[in-house]
């Protein structure tokens, strides 16, 4: 009974850690391609139109949304101890350093990752990246390269938008509806403020674009067959990259802080 | 020329391949015919190397491509064209784009003279006119034709047809056969193909082998195999539920 139950504790765990295996082997493939072959630019520029310029709609509203409930909440929170004054940096500094690249990250994840993964997955139950093998064309630099790129140059940028108009939001509830003046709202952002706030932001994005990238893709390569299996593989696709995200901005932070 | 020696693959405990033996001479068409979920196609997928064997070899033209590796393996597949069962086209490409993909891949050809090479191969499809369609607007036939335009663009020596007259109707059926007899004519490849439609597969290939059980019980001509009166064969044949090969 207790050897069964730790034969089989033992048989979990190698298939955990196999499993484990197969994503890092799948990113370091990735990055062979990427830096040992020329890049696909006419790829690259077809997956950040897909990934960054149609996301730029869902991520600016999110954006201005979430930066007018953080300045309406700051806002009566500050008000209770007279802070009012601090209502700019807290929003812009909530925005730049945290939730800018988090809740982009998140929001692409929503919109392309789980697209990337399903199309992905697609290609492959209906052959067409054995196609793809059997022409020499090699599928991690045709697909996976050129998404993993960009990503990386995607989510920077994103997230630099969500953070800009979250503070615009943040000034049209703060100045415009709450009565506080223009001046103090970015004046004491620039006090507060500095570049490495900035150097966050771009390194959370920067990294939270690889993971997307990489489980969404590698979720979509090893698919399994049918429609049931690109179901599954894209729904895993956008939970596992939003666990990863939360998790690995924890670490970055806490790196940072 | 295909030598297959001594080939075994299985998929989680269920052996599929059992130490088949099987050569193709080259420029040969030749049918590869056995039930459903026999292991056709990954006998298919063993010989473009996207399946290695679990104990065998495989020798193309003298190379033995277990033992290849990165470029080597891309270097051997420039000589493989692969008809899949659903075509397998691009569904983001049109069919032009579809056909041009190879050209543009690993040729350096100007985009005029690619213009040029794929309308013709086109042409000779019948797809002239639809070459910018998507493979979502064409019909099952159409589809088939161009993926075989696909396939024939790099002019390969040795063709692959996974059920190419499956999900059609008799008369597409025939015409996607015509249209391999006649790419074979033009460009003289190995050809193999995988398929349930015998009796009008038989009029465009010059030898037949039969998978049962994870090896080839059957391989020669038609009449060479027709003298034998192998019960599983005959059974196969004549579609009948009685016989050696149970239905359950």
């Amino acid at each position: 009974m207790v050897i069964a139950s730790i034969r089989k504790t033992g048989r979990w765990a190698i298939e955990y850690l196999w499993r484990l295996g197969t994503y890092g082997i799948f990113l370091v493939t990735s990055l062979f391609w990427l830096f040992s072959t020329p890049l696909k630019l006419r790829r690259v520029i077809e997956q950040i139109s897909f990934i960054g310029v149609k996301s730029t709609l869902i991520v600016l509203l999110t954006g201005a949304f979430t930066g007018m409930v953080l300045s309406l909440q700051a806002f009566y929170a500050l008000n209770k101890f007279g802070g009012e004054s601090l209502l700019g940096p807290t929003v812009a500094l909530a925005l730049i350093r945290e939730l800018g690249p988090v809740v982009s990250a998140l929001m692409v994840t929503g919109r392309a990752g789980s697209a990337l993964a399903s199309e992905i997955g697609i290609m492959r139950i209906t052959e067409q990246i054995d196609a793809m093998e059997i022409m020499a064309v090699n599928p991690y630099r045709y697909i996976i390269v050129p998404n993993l790129v960009a990503a990386v140059i995607s989510f920077p940028v994103l997230g630099a938008f969500f953070s800009l108009i979250g503070i615009w939001g943040g000034y049209l509830v703060g100045v415009q509806i709450l009565g506080l003046s223009a001046g103090t709202y970015f004046g004491e952002m620039s006090n507060y403020l500095d570049m490495q706030d900035v150097r966050m932001g771009i390194y959370k994005s920067l990294s939270f674009g690889l993971i997307v990238a990489w489980i969404c893709c590698y979720k979509g390569y090893f698919t399994s067959y049918g429609a049931k299996g690109v179901g599954k593989a894209t729904t895993q696709a956008v939970v596992i990259s939003s666990v990863l995200i939360l998790v690995w901005d924890y670490f970055v932070t806490s790196v940072f802080i | 020329m295909i030598t297959l020696s001594n080939i075994h693959k299985s998929f989680n405990g269920n052996k599929v391949l059992r130490g088949l033996n099987l050569t193709i001479p080259a420029g040969q068409m030749f049918a590869l015919i056995g039930r459903s979920g026999i292991g056709k196609s990954v006998l298919l997928k063993h010989i473009v190397g996207l399946i290695k064997p679990d104990r065998g070899d495989i020798v193309i033209d003298g190379t033995n491509i277990n033992h290849l590796r990165g470029k080597q393996i891309e270097t051997m597949r420039r000589k493989f064209g692969f008809l899949f069962q659903e075509g397998a086209l691009f569904d983001s490409l049109t069919v032009y784009d579809n056909v041009a993909f190879p050209l543009r891949e690993k040729t350096t050809l100007a985009e005029s003279l690619i213009k040029e090479k794929v309308f013709t191969e086109l042409e000779h499809m019948g797809l002239k006119n639809d070459a910018y369609k998507y493979p979502a607007e064409l019909s099952g036939g159409m589809r088939k034709r161009a993926a075989l335009a696909r396939a024939m663009i790099m002019q390969p020596s040795i063709m692959l047809f996974d059920e190419p007259t499956t999900g059609l109707d008799p008369i597409i059926g025939q015409s996607i056969l015509n249209y391999i007899q006649l790419c074979h004519r033009r460009v003289g490849f190995t050809g193999i193909i995988v398929t349930h439609d015998v009796p009008r597969v038989f009029s465009i290939v010059q030898k037949i082998a039969m998978l049962h059980e994870g090896t080839i019980i059957l391989n020669g001509t038609y009449d060479e195999i027709m003298q034998q009166h192998n019960p599983i064969f005959e059974q196969f044949m004549s579609g009948t539920l009685n016989g050696p090969l149970s239905y359950s």
